[in-house]
């Protein structure tokens, strides 16, 4: 058969529900679609007309894996327009804050719903009956991301006491020393799932790409930074809209991000990673070096160990957080609204996660903007398949399907943040 | 002492009738039960693992959307039967309510008595609010919920010392 069609209807194990549809003709791939089905633009309506103060809990409703992600750029854009500055120790509250963040999406993604692929289980449940150390592993490292965020957020999931400005109630440095041991643990823990999976099998596969992610003079990124690639971009956050354009497709309700005159961009730990390589701390290095990784990795299957070597490097952060930590006098910056325009991007656990504010003088909010990280992958992620499967049309049906969403799980797609259910579907005819 | 009963729901309120798992467990706070613990959840599986490993006995109420009429309402005794797989929880979390309950019994960490109320929804676009069918369908369930709780609570003095 020399024409066929893939489609897979539902993708498992990525957030929402994504379509895949995927046409080969004369074992060349002649169309590949990634589809996301829902109209998207609830969240930027909805905001229109409310204060300022009400953004933050409503923008953490946008997704349950990364709240805390939606709620720092929205923060931040904020006080951008407002013309305030975060530093100190609440600058460093809003780090641990991501940090817990980054373990839990991270570790639920590398054990839950990526570690399956490669192992070739249908699901962490099957995994689980020859693997319940290592589950058991895992769930142990996210419930210690979560008790970051549940204490520093005032609960595990959609954390309510982030403000503009900081935070309502700044925890004692007795609360957060209690973390300590949970955190120590899971550093050494974040070690051994770094060496678990580079261990993994790797399809040997690496393109040409466009990486895009923060970067921080002196820190690996979470909250701040310049905008740079690994192609000659180098610009501020502010510069975002004349560099990057959202583009309607016609077979999908979410958007697709492009960088002006260049096309596909990729975001996410792989990005950050061989753009700030040089800013992970001295074990992440090492640990990065004996799983067999260089300072640049281009091959998207090995997502799985940056994403472990990310995690590391939370625990580490998190720890030299905690132990520098004094209660600042104040949990909060005061603020004064003022008319004008702000925006910010921070490293959502999938990558740069962008937001613009238009505010009235009296803080209302007039026009809001929001780009999460899947709907910048998701070019990317379309021309992934379109490779992969070009080198694999004479595999199995059922064989290619799996690595497909293989391939589409290396990005932990997350389709609540870019529409809500994302149908993933590979049909062949 | 027992320990007490978790009553856990789980809903995204900005996905209309995905929320009714977060409405059913206010109304059950304010008729202020003794001896439970109420908790709302977006529904993350492995908080929810946690969370179901510290308990005697758990109740959760989520939406569902298998196709059947808008406000049935199924209940299922987790001990006696996996979860349907035709029944789809709506998540936005893909390792979801039903998944973190079968991944509970491989790891044998599901409470002892753990019952799941699923209700059927109409429309989870996003939004605030419940359909008509699945608001009726609330209160039964709160009904139930409660004459549940009642009734492990009376066993429980019954069989204490």
């Amino acid at each position: 058969m020399t024409n066929k069609t893939i489609k897979v209807d539902f993708l498992a194990r990525v957030e929402g529900e994504g379509a895949l549809y995927i046409k080969i003709k004369d074992n060349k791939v002649s169309d590949v679609k990634f589809k996301i089905i829902e109209p998207p633009r609830f969240f930027e309506a909805f905001l229109r007309g409310r204060k300022y103060t009400e953004a933050p809990d409503i923008t953490a409703r946008i997704c349950g894996i990364c709240p805390v992600a939606y709620q720092m750029s929205t923060v931040h854009a904020i006080e951008q327009a407002f013309g305030v500055s975060v530093e100190g120790q609440l600058r460093e509250l809003r780090r641990l804050l991501y940090c817990g963040e980054w373990i839990e999406s991270h570790v639920l993604h590398v054990y839950m719903l990526h570690a399956p692929d490669f192992l070739g289980y249908q699901d962490a449940m099957q995994m689980a009956q020859d693997y319940p150390d290592v589950v058991k592993r895992g769930l142990q490292m996210k419930k210690a991301g979560n008790a970051i965020v549940s204490l520093l957020g005032g609960r595990e999931i959609h954390p309510i006491n982030v403000r503009v400005g900081g935070f309502y109630k700044a925890p004692s440095k007795q609360d957060l020393g209690q973390l300590a041991e949970k955190l120590k643990w899971g550093r050494d823990a974040a070690l051994e799932t770094v060496l678990w999976t580079s261990q993994l099998p790797f399809p040997d596969f690496e393109q040409d790409y466009e990486f895009v992610a923060l970067r921080h003079p002196t820190e690996y990124p979470f909250n701040e930074g310049r905008l740079v690639s690994n192609k000659g971009l180098d610009i501020a956050v502010q510069e975002y809209e004349n560099h990057f354009v959202e583009e309607h497709i016609e077979y999908s309700n979410a958007l697709h991000s492009v960088l002006k005159g260049r096309g596909a961009y990729f975001v996410g730990p792989l990005a950050r990673y061989n753009l700030n390589f040089d800013r992970l701390s001295p074990l992440a290095k090492e640990a990065a070096q004996n799983a067999g990784l260089h300072s640049t990795c281009k091959n998207p299957f090995q997502s799985i160990i940056v994403r472990s070597v990310e995690v590391l490097y939370a625990f580490e952060e998190a720890l030299r957080i905690i132990e520098g930590y004094e209660i600042p006098d104040k949990p909060a910056v005061e603020i004064h609204p003022r008319a004008g325009m702000g925006c910010a991007c921070t490293e959502a656990p999938r990558g740069i996660l962008y937001h613009r504010y238009k505010l009235s003088d009296e803080g209302l909010i007039q026009d809001a903007k929001i780009v999460p990280p899947t709907s910048q992958n998701q070019k990317v992620i379309e021309d992934d398949l379109r490779h992969y499967v070009e080198q694999a049309t004479e595999l199995p049906e059922d064989q290619l399907t799996w690595q497909c969403e293989q391939a589409i799980r290396n990005y932990d797609p997350c389709i609540s943040c870019a529409t809500h259910f994302l149908k993933l579907q590979i049909e062949r005819e | 002492m027992s320990l007490p009963i978790l009553l856990i729901g789980i809903g995204n309120e900005y996905r209309c009738d995905d929320s009714i798992g977060l409405h059913v467990i206010r109304a059950l706070k304010e008729q202020k039960l003794p001896d439970t613990v109420i908790v709302e959840s977006s529904g993350d599986g492995a908080e929810l693992i946690e969370m179901l490993s510290s308990v005697r006995m758990a109740i959760l109420i989520d939406a569902v959307s298998s196709g059947g009429n808008p406000g049935t309402i199924y209940k299922f005794d987790a001990h006696r039967q996996p979860l349907p797989t035709q029944l789809s929880f709506q998540s936005t979390h893909v390792f979801s309510v039903g998944e973190a309950i079968e991944l509970a019994r491989v790891l044998e960490q599901l409470p002892p008595i753990l019952i799941v109320y699923a209700i059927e929804g109409e429309n989870f676009s996003t939004g605030i609010g419940l359909t008509s069918k699945v608001e009726q369908a609330m209160q039964k369930v709160v009904e139930q919920v409660r004459g549940e709780v009642q009734n492990a609570l009376k066993q429980i003095q019954t069989n204490s010392p």
